[in-house]
């Protein structure tokens, strides 16, 4: 009797015990998705934060944080919050691919976008198309015309036929003058988007019966551009078309100044002259040239968000030894993370299928405008704009905060004044 | 194209980068040339100098190569203490050939990573009269920006010639690179001399570095374009000669704006460092070599 009563007992104390964890597993069960909920998303990048490149990178970055922080104070994206994991690539393309690969498969990001700048993003379209991702893209020139992917999204406003449209706008202002200019000389960077650029100048320049006079290539680390120009002066061009990073586009100004230049345009791909610090120590040398850029703080320019946007940049770029106005990069890396947010929320999903889809077919309404990708992931429509110097005073930082010193002549749509031609004879 | 005035702007461009480019090699002339330390940091030391001059000009308006000449002290200091540690992790255990040149390394990447930590990326400049601004004597063209770099590294040359030609220390000097323990066996120390020379190269890294953004902006890593440009010369000039690595910057310097004018800028340094091979295949001690 004893024996069955201990039995009795065991066999309870058995069901209270399944009946306890059923309960756990089954309420354990329920939490799961509150839990999921509660989750961030995650979206992954590598940036330049060191390096040749590290400047811009670090303006990119600081724009991106701002944009968490916007959509974080807003809920998040389908309610959960933002967090961004990246690495820094240090203007190393090589070491590009090593850090998607560890972002999708240690971090298990949700979403990816990419570095900063042609060179860096190249390499990691690879792995990005492998895993059939969408991929937001952060200023390349014309990357996926090798690639053809149907996920990538370019955010800079090259538009369809990027090596070609880069320049068009400075062509077609060149043409419109009178008398037309007939002569060309080229200059450019031993560098892939200087290269690219260069090519685009080329076409351009055959399309509009441009005669070439002078076209060269300088290598990195070239000190001295005294001597390029001189011998692009003496041939005696009517137009120079320059593409050139930071240091060569500094050298060319001066040396332009220095041997005293005399042409119809100067100018057109000088990467550098966009940047706030340069644009102060080379003062009045600035006047006249015309060149590209993808946003100055012209009325015409003025778009829903950008003011706002700036200021929490300049106020966050403080101290941290990066372009302090920020006109040039950071709205469009704060741009490129709308798109990709609007499409999330727009698509209640992180199914890269739909987003891509989305974004093919849809208008972002972003702080750099209004953004409509067209087949090949570019701006459906080019806005590379074509700004001209004018009356800059020497030593003076804050005058490029305010409209007046860059005018942008082309796209005829943003334009905001008329050319001022020739550039010096 | 071949005209009798862009020949001429031709040379006198070479020979004012030519002078630029001695400024950068003359402080590996002496530790590289002279002490035979393969100290590869040189070139980011000069940064340094230049974000001093940057520094400097930015805030108080001074001009970048009074800048330079007041950092060169420091910069000596500093160069004496890099020394000592040097001698006694790595020369005095007879490490200094591979060991040594890791340490540079190190020393290199480190001054890299702190400038980038304290004053971020972006390219610094500095303001001067002079920036911009050219004279014209006859035929020749004449841009402020890179003759006050020529007058200035021409001046450093002949100063560091004369100190080790004339002075006992620049002979102390001159002898510990040619035979350490006749100088030991004749009662000096060896080391102290070595020390002393070591500093004096780093010193003139302030004066190049203020001359470096003279030419053109500066950031961080930009120093490394002058790794090999700079020990070029210090063995085209022949190792350790003052005379011979002020030539042969000249003749760099030349070469390159010749090509660059005639040729196309890409081939500048291909042909000048073709010029360098062809010049050791018919002196392998250089051009002025001891």
């Amino acid at each position: 009797m004893e024996e069955n009563m201990d039995k009795f007992r065991l066999l309870i104390r058995a069901w209270l015990t399944a009946g306890v964890l059923t309960l756990f597993a089954v309420s354990a069960s329920l939490m799961a998705p509150a839990a999921k909920a509660a989750e961030p998303i995650k979206i992954g990048f590598s940036m330049a934060l060191t390096g040749g490149l590290a400047g811009a990178g670090k303006g990119a970055l600081i724009a991106m944080e701002i944009w968490k922080d916007d959509i974080n104070k807003k809920g998040g994206l389908l309610g959960r919050p933002v967090e961004l994991v990246y690495y820094d690539d240090a203007t190393q393309p090589s070491k590009v691919p090593a850090i998607y690969q560890k972002l999708l498969e240690v971090d298990k990001v949700d979403l990816v976008v990419s570095s900063y700048g042609t060179n860096e993003i190249a390499p990691a379209m690879p792995i990005i198309m492998r895993k059939r991702l969408v991929f937001p893209a952060l200023f390349g020139l014309a990357v996926n015309d090798q690639f053809n992917y149907d996920r990538y999204f370019q955010i800079m406003p090259s538009g369809p036929e990027p090596k070609l449209d880069w320049t068009r706008g400075w062509f077609e202002l060149a043409m419109e003058q009178h008398p037309k200019p007939k002569t060309l000389a080229i200059i450019s960077a031993d560098a892939e988007f200087a290269l690219n650029a260069a090519a685009g100048a080329r076409k351009n320049a055959l399309r509009s019966g441009l005669e070439i006079v002078y076209d060269k290539t300088y290598p990195p680390g070239t000190a001295d551009f005294t001597p390029i120009v001189r011998a692009i002066q003496a041939t005696n061009p009517d137009l120079v078309f320059v593409a050139s990073y930071p240091p060569g586009s500094v050298g060319m100004v001066k040396a332009a100044n220095e041997v005293g230049l005399k042409c119809k345009m100067f100018g057109g791909g000088m990467v550098g002259l966009q940047f706030a610090m340069i644009q102060k120590n080379l003062g009045p040398m600035l006047d006249n040239i015309i060149n590209y850029d993808f946003w100055v703080p012209e009325p015409t320019l003025n778009f829903p968000g950008v003011k706002e946007f700036l200021a929490k940049y300049q106020e966050a770029a403080k101290g941290k030894g990066v372009d302090p106005f920020g006109h040039y990069l950071p709205p469009y890396a704060y741009a490129y993370l709308q798109v990709l947010g609007e499409a999330v929320e727009a698509t209640k999903s992180l199914d890269q299928g739909k987003i891509a889809k989305y974004m093919h077919e849809n208008t972002f309404n972003t702080v750099v405008g209004k953004v409509k990708f067209g087949a090949n992931g570019e701006w459906a429509r080019s806005r590379v704009l074509q700004v001209q110097f004018r009356d800059v005073q020497p030593n003076n930082l804050e005058q490029f905060k305010h409209p007046g010193k860059r005018i942008v002549l082309y796209p005829p749509d943003w334009a905001s004044g008329k050319i001022v031609y020739p550039y010096k004879q | 194209m071949l005209t009798a005035d862009l020949l001429t702007d031709a040379v006198v461009a070479g020979v004012l980068l030519g002078g630029f480019y001695a400024a950068v090699a003359i402080g590996l002339a002496i530790i590289f040339g002279q002490l035979d330390i393969v100290n590869i940091a040189h070139p980011a030391f000069i940064i340094v100098g230049a974000y001093t001059a940057f520094i400097l000009n930015s805030k108080f308006g001074l001009d970048p190569v009074l800048i330079g000449v007041l950092a060169a002290p420091i910069f000596f200091l500093v160069g004496a203490v890099i020394y000592r540690i040097y001698y006694a992790a790595f020369e005095r255990t007879g490490q200094e050939s591979l060991s040594g040149l890791a340490f540079f390394f190190g020393v290199m990447f480190i001054i890299e990573v702190v400038l980038i930590l304290v004053y971020g990326v972006d390219y610094r400049l500095v303001s001067a009269g002079y920036i911009g601004k050219s004279w014209t004597l006859g035929l020749v063209n004449l841009p402020l920006r890179l003759l006050v770099p020529f007058v200035v590294s021409a001046a450093l040359t002949a100063a560091v010639y004369a100190y080790l030609s004339r002075t006992f220390m620049g002979r102390a000097i001159q002898a510990v690179a040619q035979d350490r323990l006749a100088l030991q066996l004749m009662g000096a120390n060896p080391i102290s001399v070595k020390q002393w020379a070591f500093a004096l190269g780093m010193a003139t890294a302030a004066i190049a570095g203020s001359l470096l953004i003279i030419i053109g902006p500066v950031e961080p890593s930009v120093g490394r374009q002058y790794i090999g440009r700079a020990f070029a010369i210090v063995v085209l000039g022949g190792m350790g000669s003052i005379p011979g690595m002020f030539i042969a910057a000249l003749i760099l310097g030349v070469v390159e704006s010749l090509v660059t004018t005639f040729w196309g800028p890409s081939w500048a340094p291909a042909v000048a460092f073709g010029f360098l091979l062809l010049t050791l295949a018919f002196r392998p001690s250089g051009l002025l070599g001891r």
